[in-house]
């Protein structure tokens, strides 16, 4: 049973000046820990002009890390997508023994520390790894190079789309899809008219998650792609930026992930809450007085 | 009678999703995962050992973990005032403070690294009150300890709302009946009820916080010995081309991940069993 | 202890819970609160209990004995709450629970281990539950929880005991069984008591005096039998037991009401008025016999239960339900389909202003 803080309940309501205590300190905590933060992104980015930072910006190096950047995203998230939504499917819509387990090797990534999650990778496709020395027969470069970047960023935003749709679809449950079976529909058409519709929301707020780590992935893509600077993702162009000691380059880049951050924040209320609505507005007219 | 692997369902494509989900998983993630171990497994025994107890190595655990720890034990009492308050009291900018607890899970890390370093030095906008008191809040533990606070925070208030949320308003209106004192009340009554959520998130946050690098690595230091997290030991180790002793580390790291975790499982299907039941 | 409530009103918001409320409860009875949802009987009890303060008036006041409680928090009050939902402290053990207010008295009032383990000892040997010490609430049954809820509240010796529809959500066998020791206790306890419900026949069998309920007013208090016999309102009659209504006029003293007059009663002039008669008040014939009576056709007849069921339609198309005792049913030989007359021994009527 939910609890009902109305103001007239006497004995749970706390004394005034505890009140306003606590919220002093919760307020005061988060400002220092996590606004001031923010603010000395965008302070120190503009402390040299805004001349100075959009120039920032044009560099050919900022452009490079960019668009590496937008390529390893465009192609982890889209296929953790699709991932998760098959995953999603067969453990939400099925009975079967050994989904815990499923459910929990799916997880995996989210345990697992981004250097490890690097580390994995050079193991395998580095120059001393299990398949160095075969690529390095065809003149492939996994490591150090493009692709193992879009693999390190596949592997740390991996669950993001699952972990997301598969409480949501087990909530929603199944009553829906077999009606259209019952009906005549196929299973794509089942998927596409019915399941679809119904998960939307959790979908988008999915691919938002999944989409702030891969572009914003620091640890991992920074083992694999070395400290060479050939491939530089935003992220590791800030470092490097600032280990040259160019501080307001730096955070002029940072400011572009910031903004990054700030906007998935603000994507993901707003879709917290649409979800939350739908999720009622299916379960309401069954649930019990 | 042997039980079916599935249940009959009238739904198709249970062969094809899990059929593709199995695959694509053990690709990316089990494949990979498991040469970690192979190869650590593959290392002789003297070599691992001493690849893990290097003095380097070790103050990096003793930093990691003493760092991580401390870390989630503030966010645990400041989590618990911030998610008290956001559940319980009413006060302008509650929604916007909410929205922002997710901060440090939409900010990327290497930003909330270099941004953490520019407040916390000692020309910083925090750092400059300090210094002074000679307090060092940047390139030394107290600034590991600041960061992975940060990155922990929302860990401990998220898995604490919901548990908030649930509490029975009647509950504690018959402690009060009974005669509790509203401190009573809290520390006998709400207190163990919403332990489990506590205890979660504070594994959660520990367990982010051990494995935790953009964040950290600006603001520590780096010095050997002193400000060196694990996690950057181990890319220093790979830069050497010491694949062995990255191996080696990791996989000490991976198992206690694994620790930490096999403990949340526990705790929460503990917790839940008084649950199910329903009272 | 002896309660009075003066002049209180309560409102949440728009909603008006306590419409300018005042009660006396006697020491040591059972009264309970009689009402359908939203009447104000749980409010009230909560405003007594301390657990909702009621609105500002300068005429409102809540004495126990005497004395002013209106200041005084819920636990400083010494009354036991059962909550409907038993509100049991889940980590805790049957034992821990019931010893729960004992365990929180300051310092200097605080009994020693041994003696709050004899009291909590004796409360599970009251209700029953004397091996169930270590358990724990989610491993009991409904009614067991309820006993528990009871006990804890037992535990600090209050001195008025406070139920909020504490049978409300178990089964009607096991509801039966509680009634009947709550009732058993109260008569060895002589503790005053408070009990919430919605459910007339509980409230009915086991109060001294009942008060009658609705939409944040006080309709009528008295005895069971007050209550039912001699209803104060429309409301109180058509709440308590079932009741035949029919439609009318008042003309010159007399009711003429669809052809049925009721013996006294003095009135103004004409006015629209209601008649209520219940089923056992009303009595069929084959034939007319002087009486005022209406013609109806028998619906059907139901000759299982104590008292025979007689369902009838008049020509209007109104339902009358009659109640008849079976050797009459069997005098009268009815069947369906046969049209007969139904006259009224005692009715009630009540005009918007006047009542007879």
């Amino acid at each position: 049973m939910a609890a009902q803080h109305s103001k007239s309940r006497r004995a749970t309501n706390d004394p005034l000046w505890l009140r306003v205590l606590l919220i002093c300190v919760a307020v005061g905590f988060v400002s220092v820990l996590l606004v001031l933060p923010l603010a000395v992104v965008f302070a120190e980015a503009l402390r040299s002009g805004v001349g100075t930072y959009f120039a920032a910006l044009k560099k050919p190096a900022a452009w490079q890390a960019i668009k590496l950047t937008l390529l390893a995203a465009g192609i982890s998230v889209p296929l953790n997508l699709v991932f998760g939504v098959v995953a999603s499917w067969a453990i939400a819509k099925f009975e079967f023994r050994g989904k815990s387990v499923l459910i929990s090797l799916i997880d995996l990534p989210f345990a697992v520390s981004p250097v490890i999650s690097g580390l994995i990778y050079v193991l395998l496709f580095g120059l001393q790894g299990l398949l160095g020395k075969t690529l390095a027969a065809w003149n492939v470069e996994i490591i150090f190079a493009v692709p193992g970047v879009v693999l390190a960023t596949l592997f740390v935003t991996f669950p993001f789309v699952a972990r997301e749709l598969i409480p949501l679809m087990q909530e929603q449950g199944d009553e829906e899809e077999q009606a259209a079976i019952a009906l005549g529909a196929s299973g794509w058409q089942t998927f596409r008219r019915i399941t679809l519709p119904n998960i939307k929301w959790g979908l988008l707020y999915g691919v938002i998650l999944c989409n702030a780590r891969a572009m914003g992935e620091f640890g991992a893509v920074s083992v694999v792609a070395g400290h060479r600077g050939r491939t530089n993702t935003i992220p590791l162009y800030v470092e490097a930026l600032y280990n040259e000691y160019n501080a307001p380059a730096a955070f002029t880049m940072a400011s572009l992930l910031a903004l990054l951050g700030l906007v998935t924040l603000a994507a993901k209320t707003f879709l917290e809450w649409k979800v939350h609505n739908q999720l009622r507005a299916t379960l309401e007219p069954t649930s019990a007085e | 009678m042997k039980l079916a692997f599935k249940q009959h369902s009238v739904l198709p494509g249970f062969g094809l999703t899990l059929g593709c989900t199995v695959l694509y998983l053990s690709l990316v993630v089990l494949v990979p995962l498991s040469l970690l171990f192979f190869r650590s497994a593959s290392l002789p025994a003297a070599q691992f050992w001493h690849a893990v107890s290097e003095p380097r190595v070790v103050a990096s655990y003793k930093l990691t973990f003493g760092a991580s720890l401390v870390a989630a034990l503030v966010n645990v009492v400041f989590g618990f005032i911030v998610a008290w308050s956001l559940v319980r009291y009413r006060f302008p900018g509650r929604k916007l403070l909410d929205a922002l607890i997710d901060l440090p899970f939409a900010l990327p890390t290497a930003v909330s690294g270099i941004a953490l370093t520019a407040i916390f030095a000692k020309t910083g906008w925090l750092g400059q009150f300090f210094y002074p008191l000679g307090i060092q809040t940047a390139f030394s533990p107290l600034g590991v300890t600041i960061a992975l606070t940060f990155i922990g925070l929302p860990f401990v208030v998220r898995t604490l709302q919901p548990a908030l949320e649930e509490l029975d308003a009647e509950v504690e209106e018959a402690a009060a009946s009974l005669g509790a004192s509203r401190w009573q009340t809290f520390y006998r009554v709400i207190v163990p009820t919403v332990l489990p959520a506590l205890l979660t998130g504070f594994a959660l946050a520990f367990a982010r916080a051990l494995g935790e690098y953009g964040s950290v690595v600006f603001i520590s230091g780096n010095k050997a010995l002193q400000t060196e997290i694990t996690s950057l030991l181990i890319i220093t180790k790979l830069e050497q081309y010491d694949y062995a002793g990255a191996t080696a580390i990791a996989s000490v790291m991976l198992v206690a991940s694994f620790a930490i975790l096999l403990g949340i499982n526990t705790l929460q299907w503990w917790a839940g069993r008084g649950r199910l039941k329903g009272v | 202890m002896s309660i009075q409530v003066d002049h209180v009103s309560k409102s949440f918001g728009r909603h008006q819970a306590l419409d300018d409320v005042s009660l006396t409860v006697e020491d040591g009875e059972l009264m309970a609160l009689l009402g359908p949802s939203g009447s104000g009987k749980t409010t009230l009890l909560r405003i007594i209990a301390g657990l909702d303060i009621p609105d500002a008036d300068e005429r409102a006041a809540i004495l126990f004995h005497g004395q002013d409680v209106a200041r005084r928090q819920a636990g400083e009050r010494q009354v036991g709450f059962v909550f409907q939902h038993y509100a049991l402290f889940k980590h805790l053990s049957v034992f821990e629970n019931i010893a729960f207010g004992l365990r929180v008295r300051p310092r200097s009032t605080r009994p020693t281990n041994q003696q709050i383990e004899d009291k909590v000892h004796e409360l599970m040997k009251l209700i029953q539950l004397e091996s169930f010490g270590r358990r724990y609430p989610w491993q009991l049954s409904g009614g067991q929880r309820q006993r528990v809820a009871l006990a804890r509240a037992l535990a600090i010796e209050p001195k008025v005991l406070l139920l909020d529809e504490p049978f409300g959500a178990l089964d009607a066998k096991v509801r039966q069984g509680l009634r009947n020791w709550l009732r058993r206790l109260h008569d060895e306890l002589h503790m005053t008591t408070i009990l919430v419900t919605h459910d007339q026949e509980e409230a009915l069998e086991v109060a001294d005096r009942v008060v009658v309920m609705n939409q944040a007013r006080i309709e009528q208090v008295g005895t069971p039998a007050d209550v039912f016999h001699r209803p104060a309102s429309e409301f109180v009659m058509d709440f308590l037991g079932q009741v035949n209504v029919f439609h009318g006029r008042i003309e010159g003293g007399q009711a003429v009401l669809s052809g049925l007059v009721p013996a006294g009663g003095v009135a103004k002039s004409k006015q629209p008025g209601h008649l209520y008669v219940r089923p056992h008040e009303l009595e069929i014939e084959r034939y007319l016999n002087g009486t005022p009576a209406i013609p109806a056709c028998v619906a059907r007849v139901n000759p299982a239960g104590a008292v025979a069921k007689i369902a009838l339609t008049t020509r209007e198309g109104g339902d009358i339900q009659v109640d008849l005792p079976l050797e009459r049913l069997e005098q009268l030989a009815l069947q369906p389909g046969e049209t007969v007359f139904v006259s009224a021994k005692k009715a009630r009527v009540f005009t918007p202003d006047y009542v007879i």
